[in-house]
């Protein structure tokens, strides 16, 4: 039996998008307009975050952070929360470079514009650095072996509020400390009246509806049951704003009849292939206390790389190292001593690289590394390597070298050592969490919606999230994605004159609402 | 993968762990069982077909050194085991060298998550951060944000 529901606003997705335009629409909320929120994941409660890897993993992250390409060639992270993966990521918290934005070239898009909404959330969200008595070992040998190369690294504004320095943030912060939607935009959301449902699963879009799949707890899942009662609704509502990730929306209208109404989605898919490259030092340094990730450098201009310092857990860490046996123990046993940088590379559009969906409606992400970024990642890993070295390491992994681990006297070797030939799709660990595109924004010749959301051809459908991007980032991008969802927010209360003009609770607070908007 | 999948090559799955990660050859009994315990639960929600096609690439990993030493794999010498596995994790073939390495992570997830051996390796990875390493910080009081209710 499929339940009938009416609201005037349905966001499917809690996350960096969801989250903020739900957070945008309070005030529509207060004025009587029902804003409902759809989130697939469940509402954990905060003394559920226990850092623990195997408790926390399948709890906060679609098929427990182990959702692979469709060759199994690279593993893509995204949460499946109440807060989206703005619960998992490290809370980095940068503006988009205006070259990127030019280049993007969307009509009525701006830098100055974005800007502005970025700080906007970055205010709301307490950004701010790290005292120096609160930086690492592992984050100041990066930025002492970068200064040793001849490079400059920047420190990562973060979302912190009471960081006690568990270095536990891709599991969660423990302490609440992370200002994510679940700490922010969605509490105040909720405070105004809008209503999130959580475990409840977006099968399909209709016209004017979402039919959504409510589950059961079971026994052994970490989280509060849903809301709602378990089964299958049909939600009406006069707009809908997917918010699911570049990846659950591109999906969710590839699997919909509303698919023939929106050409080109699935396309310009990028994700910042990544790879976690480990130092081994002399002496034990503070690597798993601390804030991992709180200084990075940026080549993406000159080299189209970026270099993050962090610090992973066990088993993600002998995951991401090339090989088994006793030379992977060895560097395992040597964990208090590690030091751990990402090195993401800028990838590029290519018509290959999409999202489509399997024959029971679950995505597919297609991808191929064009030789163009598996330069980018072995030029990444050389430099890594140097740093590593600059800094003290004894030895470096670094995937794209065969053997994997350098000696400290390879350092003059490193360009002949690490290289594209070595760069062994199914052997290498590669892994993304910057997981963008699908519903790209510009003309509705090649894009799928305007640069406020608006899905071309069919507006009471907006889409508000990293789907968006029509080409890679080149930055950690939650910021970005507030300040397009704030643009979404704007745009529905611009157009609610037409596409809320029926709804019965529209009396003189909403008119106030809108005419002060 | 439900016991019953697994059962029939679970010798083949240990044999491989061993080489994978030397150290899981001192694990007993019960420590093992739970390593088979976290391989299955990981298995348990995906698609059958991935539980079906790990059963068969263990099979495969179990014959095809037949060839080569006239032995199966779990009667090859430690050093023949890794020479082995070396040689399926640079196979020419995209999908044998996937298999590999959806077969390590899954070992790795079953070994690495183990309280007792991120001890062993000096994982101290803890809630209260820097305080529980003696070097306590003040921070502010943190803001209630969630319900506990539905």
């Amino acid at each position: 039996m499929i339940v009938d529901r009416d609201y005037d606003v349905v966001i499917v997705g809690s996350g960096a998008g969801g989250g903020t335009v739900a957070q945008e629409l309070g005030a529509l909320a207060r004025a009587g307009v029902r804003v409902l929120v759809v989130e697939q994941g469940p509402r954990l409660r905060d003394d559920e975050f226990t850092g623990r890897e195997l408790e926390m993993a399948p709890a906060l992250y679609e098929e427990g952070g182990g959702f692979l390409t469709a060759d199994g060639a690279m593993t893509l992270a995204f949460g499946r929360v109440y807060g989206g993966s703005t619960v998992v990521y490290t809370g980095t918290s940068l503006i988009a470079p205006e070259r990127v934005i030019q280049r993007w070239r969307v009509a009525g898009l701006t830098h100055g514009d974005l800007e502005r909404r970025s700080r906007k959330y970055m205010a709301q969200n307490n950004v701010h650095n790290l005292p120096p008595e609160l930086i690492n070992d592992n984050n100041r040998l990066f930025v002492e072996g970068c200064r040793r190369v001849g490079y400059d690294a920047h420190q990562f504004p973060l979302n912190l509020k009471g960081c006690r320095g568990s270095s536990l943030c891709n599991l969660g912060c423990p302490n609440a400390a992370k200002q994510g939607t679940h700490r922010v935009q969605l509490p105040n959301a909720e405070a105004s009246g809008v209503e999130v449902v959580t475990r409840a699963e977006a099968l399909e879009v209709g016209d004017r509806t979402v039919t959504v799949r409510v589950s059961q707890r079971r026994l052994t899942d970490k989280g509060l049951p849903s809301e709602w009662a378990p089964g299958t609704y049909c939600i009406h509502a006069r707009v809908i704003v997917l918010a699911g990730g570049s990846i659950g929306t591109s999906a969710l209208i590839l699997r919909s009849p509303i698919k023939r109404a929106i050409p080109h989605v699935g396309a310009k898919f990028t994700c910042h292939p990544a790879h976690i490259l480990v130092a081994e030092h002399e002496h034990p340094i503070t690597n798993d206390v601390g804030h991992p990730k709180s200084f990075y450098l940026d080549r993406a201009e000159e080299e189209r790389f970026v270099l993050e310092t962090c610090m992973y857990f066990p088993f993600i860490t002998a995951k991401n190292m090339t090989g088994f046996g006793a030379g992977h123990s060895q560097l395992m046993r040597a964990f208090s001593r590690l030091q751990m940088i990402l090195v993401l590379a800028c990838d590029r559009t290519t018509p290959s690289n999409r999202i489509t969906v399997n024959s029971a409606g679950r995505p597919v992400v297609h991808y191929t590394f064009t030789d163009e970024t598996i330069e980018a990642m072995v030029r990444a890993t050389r430099a890594a390597s140097r740093i590593f070295f600059a800094a003290g390491a004894v030895r470096v992994h670094a995937p794209s070298a065969d053997p994997p681990l350098l000696e400290r006297h390879d350092v003059d070797r490193i360009d002949t050592l690490i290289h594209a030939r070595h760069f062994q799709p199914g052997r290498i660990s590669v892994s993304a969490a910057h997981l963008m595109g699908g519903c790209a924004m510009g003309q509705s010749h090649d894009a799928v919606t305007d640069s406020f959301g608006r899905v071309h051809g069919v507006p009471w459908l907006r889409v508000a999230d990293a789907s968006l991007f029509p080409d890679a980032l080149e930055i950690n991008p939650y910021v970005t994605i507030m300040a397009l969802a704030d643009r979404v927010a704007e745009g529905i209360k611009d157009d609610a004159g037409t596409l809320l003009e029926s709804v019965p609770a529209l009396g003189e607070p909403l008119r106030r609402e809108l005419s002060a908007h | 993968m439900s016991a019953a999948t697994l059962s029939p090559v679970s010798h083949i799955l240990r044999a491989v762990a061993t080489t994978v990660v030397p150290e899981a050859a001192a694990l007993d009994v019960r420590a093992w069982g739970e390593v088979e315990s976290v391989v299955a639960r990981a298995l348990a929600d995906r698609d059958p077909r991935v539980r079906r096609q790990l059963a068969t690439f263990l099979r495969l990993l179990q014959i095809l050194p037949v060839a080569r030493h006239g032995r199966t794999f779990t009667r090859l010498s430690a050093a023949q085991r890794t020479a082995f596995l070396e040689s399926v994790e640079r196979s020419p073939i995209m999908i044998v060298r996937r298999g590999f390495w959806g077969l390590r992570t899954l070992i790795f997830m079953g070994y690495y998550t183990r309280d007792d051996v991120g001890a062993a390796i000096g994982y101290r990875a803890h809630r209260d951060g820097w305080a529980a390493r003696g070097r306590p910080i003040t921070v502010p009081p943190l803001r209630p944000s969630l319900r506990l209710e539905p």
